[in-house]
């Protein structure tokens, strides 16, 4: 046994943060959100060059050939950075839908009773079969201009996020090859997204409660304020555990509670952090609020605590 | 990230498997929890059993006594000892998780020998005079106070929360050896023996019904100037060497329980009714997914200590585990309860005592609110405060 980062994984993670900084950072980060752009479409491609899309297919494929473990690794940095766009979706159907692994097309997901992420800019749509459902095919695939037609846009919680309502039934589509797992595999993803987002939110209040100060002190000497960062670290960190394990052995259980204790993670670590940002925290200027809108929106898709919560029950008997 | 084990630690579990299949079966009835001597001849006969079958000491060092067996070795047979139901380590606890290591680590190669065989062989327990009526999270408080007097120390104060006291044969103990020092800096680490003249212990009743802790009273206690592991005045150090060094695989055997307990649970409620609320249920799961990550956790804990080598486990790990356990653990026998419903106030019913000593969780070896002010300043390098 030797749970921890192989010298391979370490040195990937390392090129995708160094790359999303490059292409990413803070400015470019805030200029997107400025412009409201949704998917930027070069950096779609950049990020297909790099492999974020082809990452899991065959190398035969002109895939990379890596694992769900790497893919984890990935989607952290993604959340960390607040990488917009269905990069899951997209990731999950690289192998499908044509110049997919190439960042050349943007996949939507459809989750009945959800709404679409990035639907007005999507050139197919995932359509996920029923959670409930566990012997009908994962999910098919759409062409997305019709479902588009008939939904309406949602002013979206998370300006870098926008949503569409679906209430039209959206008949499935064309099958497509080995979808069994999408529902889990998604799950896990959004997963290692919340985790990365909320070890970033423990950074983000560390940091700042060792530059503020008050009462002639750093804020980061009071007791109370020192607590809540050991809370987000200790949530961080054993979300980890479960997102890297899940992602080893790709155990259905194993991702549900992975999802949830990085839901639970990424929500709650974004709400500290705003709170040890003070007023600062409540504004718009501050990153804060991207990262708990975003947390809320992940928190519901692919699996929600509700599911995740009855699928571990049921794993108790 | 690889979570499978190696050819040699499956043969080193499939081992261990067979031994523990073959002698536990031949164990005498556990003791009941007031019967004092009956535990200690009880844990010590496991400790025996251990110690022949070439188990005691697993990871401690060859030149210890020891088997120099890997952190994750050491991991498997904690969690296999605990799957097989065996004993638990009990009032060995000091012994092998602090004093032992203590000496292993800071000690003569005379006090090695004289000290650490009797603790793998079952033969000596020790306790640990550490905290005080006036030092409990501030233990560099302490004010047991040790006068060289030729080649002894004459030591006076008291101790408290004195662990197993009632049956120890050593206690593993601090004194301030020089009052006008910073208080860092007076402290040396002494083994005294219990049975001393001047050593005085009180049971304590905990809030369980059971005396599982100690007062200690030492007066004018003559102890050789040769008991004391380390310089005089480095006591402190000393102890700190070895008191996070446990933290990351203390609890191992207990996640297993726990896992197990919450099987259990879910069984009781499906047979009482009580699965057909999904708030309880739901409640349930989330466990499971806590204990199933807290596993993991120590995976990677023991995993980073494995690769850092010899250095054993990190102790600031430890502490994110250890937060983390002790609440969930807590969190665990409140659903029991409310599984059990009006039957958790009987104490006959399983669960019932384990949910009152789960609150001693969050206090022993380091209250939450240290562990969080170890967290934020050790890891997070938050600055210091009050
Ligand atoms: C079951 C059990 C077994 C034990 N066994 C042993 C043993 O064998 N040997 C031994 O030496 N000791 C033992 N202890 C003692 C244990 O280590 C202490 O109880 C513990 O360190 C806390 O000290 P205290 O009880 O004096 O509480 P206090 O230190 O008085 O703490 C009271 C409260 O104040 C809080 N507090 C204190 N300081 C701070 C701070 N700086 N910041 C924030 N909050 C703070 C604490 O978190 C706690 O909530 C045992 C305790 C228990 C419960």
């Amino acid at each position: 046994m030797d749970f921890q980062l192989s010298d391979d994984q370490r040195a990937l993670r390392a090129g995708v943060r160094e790359l999303l900084a490059g292409r990413f950072g803070r400015d470019r980060m805030r200029a997107a959100l400025d412009a409201a752009t949704g998917v930027d479409r070069a950096l779609w491609r950049e990020l297909g060059e790099a492999g974020f899309f082809a990452l899991r297919l065959p190398e035969a494929e002109g895939g990379v050939g890596l694992g769900l473990p790497e893919a984890a690794l990935l989607f952290e940095e993604a959340g960390r950075s607040l990488l917009p766009g269905p990069l899951i979706a997209t990731h999950l159907v690289a192998g499908s839908v044509k110049g997919a692994a190439r960042g050349e097309a943007v996949v939507a997901v459809l989750d009945a009773g959800q709404p679409v992420a990035h639907l007005g800019e999507a050139d197919a749509l995932l359509v996920l079969a029923p959670a409930n459902a566990p012997r009908a095919p994962g999910g098919t695939l759409r062409d997305a201009a019709p479902v588009r037609d008939a939904a309406g846009p949602v002013r979206s919680a998370d300006p870098f996020t926008p949503l569409w309502r679906v209430t039209d039934p959206v008949e499935a589509g064309e099958p497509l090859p080995g979808a069994g797992r999408l529902r889990e595999e998604g799950a896990l993803l959004a997963a290692a997204e919340q985790l990365g987002s909320a070890a970033r939110t423990t950074e983000m209040a560390v940091q700042h409660a060792g530059a503020r100060e008050q009462f002639g002190a750093p804020i980061g000497s009071f007791q109370a304020v020192k607590h809540l960062c050991a809370g987000m670290l200790v949530r961080a960190e054993l979300a980890r555990s479960a997102v890297y394990a899940a992602a080893v052995t790709a155990d259905p259980v194993e991702i549900a509670g992975a999802k949830l204790l990085a839901d639970d993670a990424a929500v709650r670590n974004a709400r500290d952090c705003l709170q040890v940002h003070g007023g600062m925290g409540f504004t718009w200027e501050s990153d804060v609020h991207l990262h708990l809108k975003r947390a809320w929106l992940r928190s519901g898709q692919w699996l929600t605590a509700a599911a995740a919560e009855e699928m571990l029950a049921g794993d108790l008997c | 990230m690889d979570l499978a084990y190696t050819e040699e630690e499956q043969e080193f579990r499939a081992r261990l498997r067979a031994w523990l299949a073959a002698v536990l079966p031949g164990l005498p009835a556990k003791p009941r929890p007031d019967d004092w001597p009956g535990r200690r001849a009880y844990d010590t006969a496991w400790q025996r059993m251990l110690y022949d079958a070439g188990y005691a000491g697993l990871h401690w060092p060859v030149d210890a006594g020891g088997r120099g067996a890997t952190p994750t070795q050491h991991l498997i047979f904690l969690e296999e000892t605990e799957r097989a139901g065996a004993p638990y380590v009990g009032a060995n606890f000091v012994g092998l998780l602090h004093a032992g290591p203590t000496i292993a680590a800071e000690g003569t190669a005379e006090q090695r020998a004289r000290w650490l065989p009797p603790v793998l062989r079952g033969d000596e327990i020790w306790c640990q005079g550490f905290s005080e009526p006036e030092a409990g999270s501030d233990l560099a408080a302490l004010r047991t106070r040790a006068v060289r007097d030729g080649d002894h120390y004459v030591v006076s104060g008291s101790k408290i929360w004195t662990s197993h006291a009632e049956v120890a044969d050593w206690c593993e103990l601090l004194v301030r050896t020089d009052p006008a020092a910073p208080r860092h800096r007076g402290i040396s680490w002494l083994a005294m023996e219990m049975d001393a003249p001047g050593v005085t212990v009180r049971p304590l009743r905990t809030l369980a019904g059971s005396t599982e802790f100690a007062e200690m009273f030492l007066d004018e206690v003559r102890v050789p100037v040769s008991h004391r592991v380390g310089a005089e005045n480095d006591g402190w150090r000393v102890t700190m060497v070895t008191l996070s060094f446990e933290r990351g695989t203390a609890f191992v055997g207990e996640v297993v329980a726990c896992r197990r307990t919450l099987a259990a649970l879910a069984a009781d409620a499906r047979r009482n009714g009580r699965w057909d609320d999904p708030v309880l249920r739901r409640r349930l799961g989330r466990l499971n997914a806590e204990f199933r990550a807290l596993w993991r956790l120590t995976q990677w804990n023991v995993s980073e200590a494995q690769r850092a080598g010899s250095g054993g486990v990190p102790g600031t790990g430890g502490s994110v585990f250890k937060l983390r356990y002790s609440h969930a653990r807590q969190e665990l026998y409140e659903a029991a309860a409310e599984v059990l419903g009006a039957d958790s106030a009987d104490l006959d019913r399983e669960w019932v005592l384990d949910r009152l000593s789960s609150l001693s969780y969050t206090i022993a070896a380091g209250t939450s609110q240290i562990q969080r002010n170890i967290v934020a300043e050790r890891i997070l390098g938050l600055p210091k405060g009050r």
